[in-house]
């Protein structure tokens, strides 16, 4: 049972629109899940359609491939932990990337493609060339990503001084390959097309590995533009409609967030992706020297003052993700809002290791959206407001931020928890957060440090708060 | 150096510029302290108490004020007074700069340096020291107990055995640091409080307080950039005349907070407003000693009229209190100066300069304007630029905007000539579609909300796995040939991608909840 090539052709628009659809669904929250269902609809449409088409044979392989990999999808986004979620989009992007790859060399030995003649002939193995290479680059870029967000590879950004030139000279090695490439008879460009593929993939490692922990968001949206470039790639070297405008729609939408992100981090979208944090944003001069001393209270000494406060502000980073501390936290928050205290959420636009991270976890733990505030909303109301708690988060509290222009942060705009009456630190230790910047937050005479595991800490909290 | 305090000589003044607290805490700023015998007795503080905590008392104020570096008083000082201060002195005090020129002129030629507090601009850096704030603070709760004194009755609502009290009905008339204090003070009593201020922005700190936001359905605001009302439009006050007259029958207590710095307080309790009301109702007017807002308000009295309304013209200060927070203000201050070890007048500070009114024998009054916005943290906001200014920099803008518009739309349309020229139709098709999905992505994502942003990318990944309609076309019946195998698994690894980007999306917005 085969559809005609017009049938297709609308199949095809029809999936576009419910893809649109599905993206501008996700921007609020009440639109969101229809957002996700318009998406599986236009996904199956698109398979089917394009299943049914001409010229497509091999339907056992094609199905058995899909039902393996749908039993593999299910048990994966079934078991994963929301604080893992990071990682998952990151390995996810890979996926993408390598399969672009793949899809790339499959249609260079696609015996149709090479009785294209002249213009179409060339263009068609750019298209091969490019879709590759930008498969490539997110391929291992994504799979360097997962490795720094699961803690297998260390975060910190790792960079040398020739790297700006190296990755150039790469560049235009790949520029020089891809010309041999093009001249090449039939498919006998497959070695300069290899070396190629090896080069891109050095350079989506080495452009990831360049990015510290705490550009992680930027990069993991910047990792998801690209899996959409590559599949836009695909679709011209296909001459597929569905996956232009398909990769077309991911590929803005990802850069779009990605600048959003460099917004909220003060930086400019190029000082993220090509250099390390020091050299973009920091205006030389002397560091600020920090004044006072680091003092601690106890669980009871804190309880107390929790006790006493009318209003509370609750700061989570990336520590409490990793303590998994969500739930006792919003337990304590009960606690507290029952008593008839004004507990609220501030999350930072770059909070955690993924855009969005805290308002997941948060929402994890069943608690409701309106209680979280970003940061512009919520910095007004610090100077009234008795306790902030800064839980697990360190860069995003940083007030170097605004006075010192030494700092590698000066200039991010940042939650100003220091104007509270009094500010209490969660920390496990005296460690500086991802952006190797002290931290003079934790020296002001009004704050004070809790030191332990978020988790735990916050079960004590707990005890003590409900005795 | 030596900080001084003087016993206020004015005899309805019972406040004190410093207390036991305070004084430590100056010395622990490395100030030496000398107080004036019997200073705090009407405030409640006695001189064992200044002495305990470290003060030297001295006897007459003609030492206090010839042998301090630094005085803190609490009212401006008398002529007296200032014939007995030495050259070089810093004053803390009231000092109305705006009324009391003669006195600055007289503190100048006595070479004294004359900070006013009443002068301290209300910015946020400068909360701590703004003496108006705390002390309008004390006297909006004042008002509430005095109200809640001369009316007769509950203000909560009670159901008891001996049968139901109604909740008293409080009207409260301008929302600032008074007006709020006096909202949460009588809300906490159980009154049901209503509240007018012609600022629209401050209805929402009215009903954080527990009050309702009364307004005339007039769209003026009177907010200004200097934190104060502007006068109003004719027919807002007409209306807002007639929004009073209906609150005169119902309310029990009417407190008014309305005040204009250096200008007689605005008129806005009539004696028509007085007269709709029922026996036994109170006004408490704050603004009694600059004219009363209330028609018929007599400063420092307490009467009742005709119709059985009490007037309460004059508040007791809660001296105790009141002296506690204006000396943590004073000190403050001192801090922000530099204490005693790194003490400088810095004529360069926002603070102090504008606050310093006589420095070095001249007088430095009015100061530069400093426009503040009243919003919920005191935060200062930039001064907008007149709508002339606004105009014509859009005007610039627009114009450049304009023109990089257009050198750009021409390198775009060169590049997409060329395309053209040399691309075959195949591919120009594709690009079109390219080019227009790439605007539509980009709309679609620029407002989407910040919380979302992990589901978005979660789903994006998803719809990106559409690569595997690549995989799908290559396929052959072939198993074994290279290309059949590179497309199996190019669908194996999207389809992955497929199914758990959307699952994991789906278990992410089924959490999300209000």
């Amino acid at each position: 049972m085969f559809i005609v090539k017009e049938i297709q052709t609308a199949a095809y628009l029809f999936a576009s629109i419910l893809f649109i659809l599905s993206l501008g669904g996700l921007s609020s929250q009440e639109s969101a899940k229809r957002g996700v269902l318009f998406g599986i609809i236009g996904m199956a449409i698109a398979i089917i359609a394009t299943v049914l088409g001409e010229g497509v044979s091999g339907h056992i392989y094609i199905i058995s491939a899909i039902a393996i990999a749908s039993v593999i999808g299910l048990m994966v986004a079934r078991k994963v932990e929301m604080t893992s979620m990071p990682q998952l989009v990151a390995i996810l992007h890979s996926f993408v990337g390598l399969a672009a790859v793949l899809v790339g060399f499959g249609s260079y030995l696609d015996p149709k493609t090479q009785l294209l003649q002249g213009a179409e002939h060339s263009i068609h193995l750019v298209e091969v060339f490019v879709g590759i290479f930008i498969g490539a680059i997110t391929f291992t870029g994504s799979i360097i990503a997962w490795g720094k967000l699961d803690g297998k590879i260390p975060s910190k950004p790792w960079s040398f001084s020739g790297l700006q030139i190296m990755n150039l000279s790469l560049m235009i090695a790949s520029t020089v390959l891809g010309v041999f490439f093009c001249k090449a008879e039939g498919t006998s460009g497959m070695l300069p097309l290899l070396i190629m593929t090896a080069i891109a993939s050095f350079v989506g490692v080495v452009l990831v590995m360049a990015i510290g922990g705490g550009d992680m968001p930027v990069v993991v949206s910047m990792l998801n533009s690209y899996s959409g470039w590559a599949a836009a790639a695909a679709g011209f070297m296909l001459g597929n409609d569905l996956l232009i405008v398909t990769g077309a729609l991911v590929g803005s939408s990802g850069a779009i967030l990605s600048m959003h992100m460099c917004h909220a981090m003060n930086r400019s979208f190029f000082s993220v992706i090509f250099a390390n944090a020091t050299a973009s944003s920091s205006q030389g001069g002397e560091k600020k020297a920090i004044e006072g001393e680091v003092t601690a209270l106890n669980h009871e000494e804190v309880a107390a003052l929790l006790k006493e406060a009318k209003s509370v502000v609750i700061v989570p980073g990336y520590g409490m993700a990793v303590a998994k501390a969500q739930y006792p936290i919003y337990d304590m928050v009960q606690t507290l809002r029952k008593a008839g205290k004004n507990v609220r959420f501030a999350i930072h636009p770059v909070a955690g290791r993924l855009p969005g991270h805290m308002n997941v976890l948060l929402a994890e733990a069943n608690v409701p959206y309106d209680i979280v505030l970003e940061m512009d909303e919520i910095n007004e109301d610090m100077p009234s407001t008795d306790v902030a708690m800064v839980i697990g988060a360190n860069d995003v509290v940083n007030p170097s931020a605004q006075d010192d222009p030494a700092s590698s942060i000066y200039g991010m705009p940042v939650i100003e928890v220091w104007k509270a009456e009094k500010v209490i630190i969660m920390k496990r230790s005296m460690s500086a957060g991802y952006s190797g910047e002290d931290n003079p937050l934790f020296y002001k005479p009004n704050s004070e440090m809790l030191y332990g595991d978020a988790k735990v800490s916050v079960e004590k909290l707990l005890g003590f708060l409900k005795a | 150096m030596k900080v001084g305090i003087p016993s206020e000589i004015f005899p309805n003044e019972l406040r004190v510029a410093a207390t036991p607290k305070t004084v430590k805490r100056l010395q622990k700023q490395g100030f030496e302290v000398q107080i004036q015998k019997g200073a705090g007795v009407k405030a409640n503080f006695s001189d064992k108490e200044f002495e305990e905590a470290g003060a030297k008392i001295v006897n007459t104020a003609a030492d206090i004020y010839g042998t301090s570096d630094i005085v803190l008083k609490v009212k401006e000082p008398s002529v007296e007074e200032v014939g007995m201060m030495k050259e070089g002195l810093v004053m803390l005090s009231y000092l109305w700069p705006a009324q009391n020129q003669d006195l600055l002129q007289k503190l100048a030629d006595k070479k004294v340096n004359a900070i006013a507090m009443d002068a301290i601009p209300r910015i946020s850096r400068a909360q701590k020291m703004d003496v108006l704030s705390s002390m309008a603070n004390i006297s909006g709760y004042r008002a509430v107990i005095e109200g809640s004194y001369h009316f007769g009755r509950f203000l909560n609502g009670q159901i008891t055995a001996a049968g139901k009290v109604e909740p008293a009905k409080v009207l409260v008339i301008g929302a600032g640091v008074a007006g709020l204090a006096a909202i949460g003070a009588a809300n906490s009593l159980g009154a049901i409080v209503r509240a007018f201020d012609t600022r629209k922005e401050v209805a929402e700190q009215i009903e954080s307080m527990g009050a309702t936001f009364l307004t005339v359905e007039i769209n003026e605001d009177g907010a200004t950039s200097s934190g104060y009302s502007k006068e109003m439009s004719k027919e807002f006050i007409e209306a807002e005349m007639k929004l009073f007259s209906e609150q005169a029958k119902e309310c029990d207590i009417v407190i008014t907070t309305a005040q204009i710095p250096g200008r007689a307080a605005p008129k806005l309790w009539m004696d028509y407003h007085v007269a709709a009301m029922k026996p036994g109702s109170v006004i408490v007017d704050l603004a009694a000693s600059t004219g009363g807002n209330c028609a018929l308000t007599k400063n420092g009295e307490v009467y009742t009229t005709d119709n059985g309304v009490t007037m309460v013209g004059k508040l007791n200060q809660l001296p105790s209190q009141a002296s506690q927070l204006y000396g943590n203000n004073l000190c403050h201050l001192l801090d922000d100066m530099g204490k005693n070890e790194k003490w400088k007048i810095d004529m360069e500070d926002a603070v102090v300069s504008r606050a310093m009114v006589t420095y070095n024998g001249k007088i430095n009054w009015p100061p530069a304007p400093l426009p503040v916005s009243p919003t919920a943290g005191g935060k200062v906001k930039v001064v907008p630029p007149t709508a002339e200014e606004q105009k014509i920099s859009d005007d610039a803008k627009a114009k450049k905007a304009t023109t990089s518009m257009f050198i750009t739309l021409a390198i775009v349309g060169g590049l997409l000539f060329l395309v053209g020229k040399y691309a075959p139709s195949e591919f120009i098709q594709h690009f079109t579609v390219f080019v227009l999905a790439v605007f539509v992505g980009w709309q679609l994502i620029t407002n989407v909300a910040h919380a979302l942003h992990t589901p978005l990318m979660a789903v994006t990944n998803a719809i990106s796995g559409i690569i595997v309609v690549g995989g799908l076309l290559q396929t052959t019946d072939d198993i074994k040939s290279p290309m059949t195998i590179i497309a199996g698994i190019a669908i194996l690894i999207a389809s992955i991608n497929i199914v758990g980007g959307f699952l994991v999306t789906h278990r992410m917005l089924k959490m999300f909840k209000k």
